[in-house]
């Protein structure tokens, strides 16, 4: 298998952005990789890429934004010219992470490196421990009554769970965006303003602010005139941008997603996923997905979670089965229970 | 006409019988008791409701609210009741929504639920609400007697009473609206770095308010009509002088009513019925009110 951070034949672009977009197909390892990009122009990628007929190969949701101006489409992972480390530099690093809910362990041992500027995808079954694991990288857990954290996990070689750490200063530094959508019952300017607001940032211009945080969500063009109406009034996938924009306002190194387009339409999905990719460039994305085209397609790394039943009491436990680059996870997996997973034979 | 596939059954909107499904006789004759029941039930309230009207109708007048009570009907009014109530609920309401709301912000927000403590006083939060109104009054007496106080007919005597009488019942209604308040939304807040506290004070709480405000208003109308607290008290009949201060004497209109019907004389039955038409009217727009509010303003997720 060809790495694709160094080959990415024009001729081929068609067929293996179709194997990326489907997951049966990548498994049998006949695209050249899962992280070509479609749109070199605009992505700035150099002149040795795509035939237009790649673009007939995009799904229609991104066809609808591909007409629009200042738009760019992603469907893969990393460009091809930027160049992914081999291993991940590890701005947040796990190790031998146990996280229980009282005396019941729902993650074991997991030891896990996530990349500065890189989007890591954790997938697996329902009931593996991704959504746990990824509450506990902000202490979001701290808030579930009975939830504890064994094992370290740091922040910039801090130990996040360390006592004199203040968990609000780590959730300010990594942010996160929920399932659902969930937008405050406040105007949109003040769904930006309120993490600035609380976290007592300096701010030299609120309205600044505000702008640029919408602007990078790619929500400032659709409700810059109606800044002080609720958030309510937004569409669903506009309001999971809101609250990408309102996480990106206080200005996080991390940005943590936990599902973030399993409620939202196709087309939302589409734009969610443009923008994970654009967000790439300033902050570090985890996202937690039940989709696995959504993980080849936005994924720099991918890590497959499964449960196993504990050999004495039958308690299921999350567990890491294997983390690699998401054009290996997708194409030449070494664990069996991937390879099973990623082609659909259960999960 | 026949249907495009004939299976022998009946075509939609034809019943077999007369008395199939819901017109079984077994259903119409529960229905015709559930009517029963209501009609019953909704009757002595009309005539209740009526014959005050047609009792008070004449004294409802400009000297119901500006005469303070005499010995003759005619010259007879409610205004230190009405004063009085006024007084009272108000002192009510401030010392008793702050302290319920704080509590039920506690129990809610900040309490493990995990310790016996903490249950025991939930459970018991809940019992207190069940409680007769009587002993609120008692326990008010006791603890102005503890205090020394000799004269136990005050405002603030009878908001403490009345207090006691409806904070469980603010507490319950506090939590209700708090626990309205959809998770996603404190996780939201915490995520971007809030402290509990923020996202209590910004976020949980003044989307509660509705909720509050409502329960709030029907405790007090609740509490506007109570009597009985306040008679173990000691509450004056005879008042001819404004309630002006925490401290001053004071009758409510239950009380002035209670009074006026246990004369013999029908001008003073005809006053009560009168106030009694002033106290429905202020229950009946406290309720509205807080049906207003929580159909304008209560949030929906």
């Amino acid at each position: 298998m060809t790495d694709p951070t160094t080959t990415t034949p024009a001729t081929t672009q068609g067929s293996s952005h179709a194997a990326a977009a489907s997951a049966g197909a990548t498994s049998t390892g006949t695209g050249t990789g899962a992280t070509p990009a479609s749109e070199s122009g605009i992505d700035g990628m150099g002149p040795n890429n795509t035939s237009p007929t790649a673009d007939s190969n995009l799904t229609d949701g991104a066809d609808i934004l591909h007409q629009q101006p200042g738009m760019t489409v992603h469907l893969t992972g990393r460009a091809a010219s930027e160049a992914l480390p081999e291993k991940p530099n590890g701005i947040i690093r796990c190790e031998d992470v146990n996280v229980y809910y009282g005396n019941f362990r729902a993650v074991t041992g997991v030891n896990l490196d996530f990349g500065f500027n890189e989007i890591t995808a954790l997938i697996g079954p329902s009931g593996c421990g991704k959504s746990t694991l990824l509450r506990s990288l902000n202490r979001m857990n701290d808030l579930v009554e009975g939830a504890r954290v064994e094992g370290k996990v740091t922040f910039q070689g801090a130990d996040m769970y360390a006592p004199e750490v203040d968990a609000i200063e780590v959730r300010r530094r990594i942010g996160m965006v929920f399932q659902k959508p969930n937008p405050f019952p406040k105007s949109i300017y003040d769904n930006i303003a309120y993490g600035p607001r609380v976290t007592g940032m300096k701010v030299s211009s609120m309205d600044d602010l505000v702008e640029e945080a919408l602007t990078k969500a790619a929500l400032w063009t659709e409700v810059k005139d109606k800044l002080k109406q609720s958030a309510f009034g937004l569409s669903g996938g506009q309001q999971q941008r809101l609250c990408i924009a309102r996480t990106i306002a206080v200005k996080p190194d991390v940005i943590l997603m936990d599902e973030p387009c399993s409620a939202l339409d196709p087309i939302a999905t589409v734009r969610i996923e443009d923008l994970m990719h654009d967000l790439r460039k300033e902050y570090t994305i985890v996202i937690v997905t039940h989709n696995m085209q959504q993980a080849a397609r936005v994924a720099d790394r991918t890590a497959f979670f499964t449960a196993l039943a504990d050999e004495g009491t039958g308690d299921r436990t999350g567990v890491l089965v294997e983390y690699a680059k998401t054009s290996k996870i997708f194409e030449s997996p070494d664990d069996q229970r991937t390879e099973d997973y990623i082609s659909g034979r259960f999960g | 006409m026949t249907s495009i596939i004939d299976r022998g059954t009946t075509p939609l909107g034809h019943r077999r019988s007369k008395f199939s499904g819901e017109r079984t006789p077994r259903a119409l004759i529960f229905l015709v008791l559930i009517w029963a029941c209501l009609a019953f039930s909704f009757l002595f309230l009309l005539i209740l409701i009526v014959t005050t009207f047609i009792d008070g109708a004449d004294r409802f007048t400009l000297s119901l609210f500006t005469e303070y009570p005499a010995s003759s009907p005619d010259r007879a009014g409610a205004r230190p009741a009405i004063i009085g109530s006024a007084w009272v609920i108000g002192t009510t309401a401030v010392l008793t929504i702050p302290l319920g709301v704080a509590a039920a912000i506690h129990l809610e927000e900040f309490a493990d639920k995990r310790k016996w403590y903490n249950r025991v006083i939930e459970l018991n939060v809940q019992n207190l609400a069940a409680v007769p109104a009587i002993v609120y009054g008692l326990l008010a007496l006791a603890v102005l007697s503890f205090l020394g106080v000799q004269n136990k007919n005050i405002v603030i005597g009878g908001a403490l009473a009345l207090g006691l009488l409806i904070l469980p019942v603010i507490i319950i209604s506090t939590r209700e609206a708090i626990r309205s308040v959809p998770i996603e939304i404190r996780q939201g807040s915490m995520a971007l770095g809030a402290s509990k506290w923020q996202t209590v004070w910004r976020q949980v709480l003044p989307a509660s308010v509705p909720g509050i405000a409502t329960g709030s208003i029907l405790a007090l109308s609740r509490a506007l009509g109570e009597a009985a607290p306040l008679l173990v008290l000691g509450a004056l009949v005879f008042l001819s002088f404004d309630p002006n201060g925490l401290l001053s004497g004071f009758t409510t209109m239950p009380i002035q009513i209670f009074d006026w019907t246990s004369r013999p004389q029908a001008g003073f039955q005809e006053l009560a019925a009168a106030t009694s038409i002033l106290l429905l009217g202020l229950l009946v727009i406290m309720n509205g009110l807080a049906i207003f509010i929580r159909n304008r303003f209560q949030t929906r997720w």
